[in-house]
């Protein structure tokens, strides 16, 4: 009850700039399939056996649910510490220290959701689609999205100063995006730079979205890349529970 | 509602409540003055179930704090010190949205939300988001937010503080409609006009410690005289003149600006100043406030 109150909470304010926050989720997969996927794909050729364009919206899908979770989980949350101090208001209630991590959480994995829908759609006009089994896609994007928010939400609540942020995006979300598997396969990487990939959940997903819409295997077994993400997304939340109860107890 | 025997918050090496014991019964304004720092807001924190007492006892609705939280905080409204209200939200979403944090169905989350945005006369900013608000609007509307859930006991921490007089006055208004509803309030204030206005009963804290409990009146009486004569002087200093008048009335206060001769006779005292002849340049004989009885009874004045 608390928890979905939470939600309610968030899709409240979202309500103010869903179309806004939708269209871009449109228009940024649009120039992405056509700068880099044609741009680029025409230089590339094909990779693995596919378009250039197939092979990495898969990629960019992902990396979008990706980007999408950890900004949404860095100012907003710090800032409902800080300066809304919108979480101090909840503390005041019945709401629960869990209720507000899982409302937030359910929160970005319905972001995720229709910012991946939205995206597939422009992929599919663009020929991008081989199977059915891309219907699960949004899903995998969204246990991305909850693998990572967790813990962003977690340092978010541990943190003071948003000058964190800025690290976070250089060091880690970027890399991330750059080394996931999204533009060029892990194989390219050096042996001793491929553990890194492997780390990153971006990767899991990535390899699910993929064999999902071009119709392959996974590299590892779908359900090792699932359970890996489950793993993120669990210790995030126990994180992001006890940072939250740090911040808020005295 | 509340009760408290030896409360005690500390934070690492400091002590910011230090042993306090309390009742509030129902239906009662029970108000903590005192100066910032006193510990007023720590108490309401531990009252509030978001903070956990360091030692003592405390049962708040005769339940456990600690281990009955959110049983006790869904029958608690909270006004907080400062506004935590959704800048992004209307006027009108921020009470259904914290409704729902009671589990308050939506339809009457609408209903109770039109009903208290009349009550604190917002009726005509149900639309507005909040930012645009005055404080005084902004602090309404967080009193309407600590309705929402029809709390058994309102914990407002320095309602008033930081508005402008006229806004202040609305605002006590509405507390007293409240308070006639059978609603019991707890409030802090370093105001002892609020204090007078709105309390039944009240303690003055210092430093962590109650120095003092009753009604305003009484407080009054027992530690003050029934008035105060400011006097201001021209040539010296106040403390200049604590020797010169000693034995008027029952007591000096020298402050930087004033001296403050209490006695039950202000004006016999004021006579018996000018036959020592002395001439003070302004003379303003009063009634005793609250602000004297923690002047006289901390040495220092509430709000510095």
């Amino acid at each position: 009850m608390g928890t979905l109150a939470v939600l309610e909470r968030a899709l409240v304010s979202y309500k103010r700039l869903w179309q806004a926050s939708v269209f871009s989720s449109f228009i940024l997969p649009v120039l992405f399939v056509i700068s880099i996927g044609i741009g680029v794909g025409g230089y590339v050729g094909d990779v693995d056996g596919v378009s250039y364009l197939d092979w990495i919206v898969p990629g960019v899908l992902a990396s979008t649910a990706f980007q999408m979770a950890v900004g949404e989980s860095t100012f907003p949350v710090l800032g409902d510490f800080k300066w809304v101090k919108g979480y101090h208001a909840m503390r005041a209630t019945p709401v629960g220290i869990g209720d507000m991590v899982a409302g937030y959480q359910l929160y970005i994995a319905f972001r995720v959701i229709i910012a991946s829908v939205v995206f597939l759609g422009v992929s599919a006009a663009f020929g991008a689609i081989h199977s059915p089994w891309v219907v699960v896609t949004p899903f995998v994007c969204a246990l991305l999205g909850v693998a990572v928010s967790a813990p962003t939400s977690a340092f978010s609540a541990s943190i003071e100063n948003d000058s964190y942020f800025a690290l976070l995006f250089r060091f880690v979300v970027i890399p991330s995006t750059l080394f996931a598997g999204v533009f060029f396969p892990v194989s390219q990487l050096p042996a001793l730079l491929r553990p890194l990939a492997y780390a990153s959940p971006l990767w899991h997903a990535v390899e699910l979205c993929r064999s999902a819409t071009l119709g392959v295997a996974p590299p590892w077994p779908a359900v090792a890349h699932v359970a890996y993400l489950l793993l993120w997304a669990v210790l995030g939340a126990l994180l992001a529970v006890r940072a939250f109860r740090r911040r808020l107890s005295d | 509602m509340i009760y408290a025997r030896g409360l005690v918050k500390r934070f690492g090496e400091f002590t910011a409540v230090d042993g306090i014991d309390l009742e509030v019964a129902p239906g009662e304004a029970f108000g903590f003055l005192g100066p910032n720092g006193a510990g007023k807001s720590s108490t309401m924190r531990m009252i509030g179930c978001v903070s956990r007492p360091t030692a003592g006892e405390l049962r708040i609705l005769d339940m456990d704090p600690v281990r009955e939280g959110p049983a006790i905080r869904g029958r608690l409204g909270v006004c907080p010190q400062t506004d935590n209200l959704d800048p992004d939200l209307t006027v009108f979403e921020n009470l259904t949205t914290y409704a729902r944090y009671f589990g308050i169905p939506r339809p009457e989350a609408r209903r109770r939300a039109a009903e208290l945005l009349e009550f604190v006369q917002l009726t005509e900013k149900s639309g507005s988001t909040v930012d645009p608000l005055s404080g005084g609007m902004k602090r309404r509307l967080s009193i309407a937010r600590a309705m929402i859930n029809e709390p058994d006991l309102v914990l407002l921490d320095e309602p008033t503080t930081g508005l402008d007089p006229q806004a202040r006055h609305l605002l006590w208004e509405r507390l007293f409609r409240l308070k006639q509803r059978g609603v019991t309030l707890v409030l802090t204030t370093h105001y002892m006009d609020e204090a007078e206005q709105l309390c039944d009963r009240l303690v003055v804290m210092d430093a962590g410690k109650i120095v003092a409990e009753g009604s305003p009146r009484h407080l009054i009486e027992t530690h003050s005289t029934r008035e105060v004569v400011e006097l201001r002087f021209g040539d010296e200093p106040p403390a200049a003149y604590v020797e010169k008048l000693a034995g008027i009335g029952q007591r000096l206060d020298p402050l930087p600006d004033r001296l403050l001769l209490y006695s039950d006779d202000g004006d016999g005292a004021v006579d018996e100043v000018h036959r020592r002849g002395f001439t003070p340049s302004s003379v303003l004989v009063r009634r005793a406030t609250l602000e004297d009885v923690f002047l006289i009874l901390t040495g220092r004045t509430l709000v510095d």
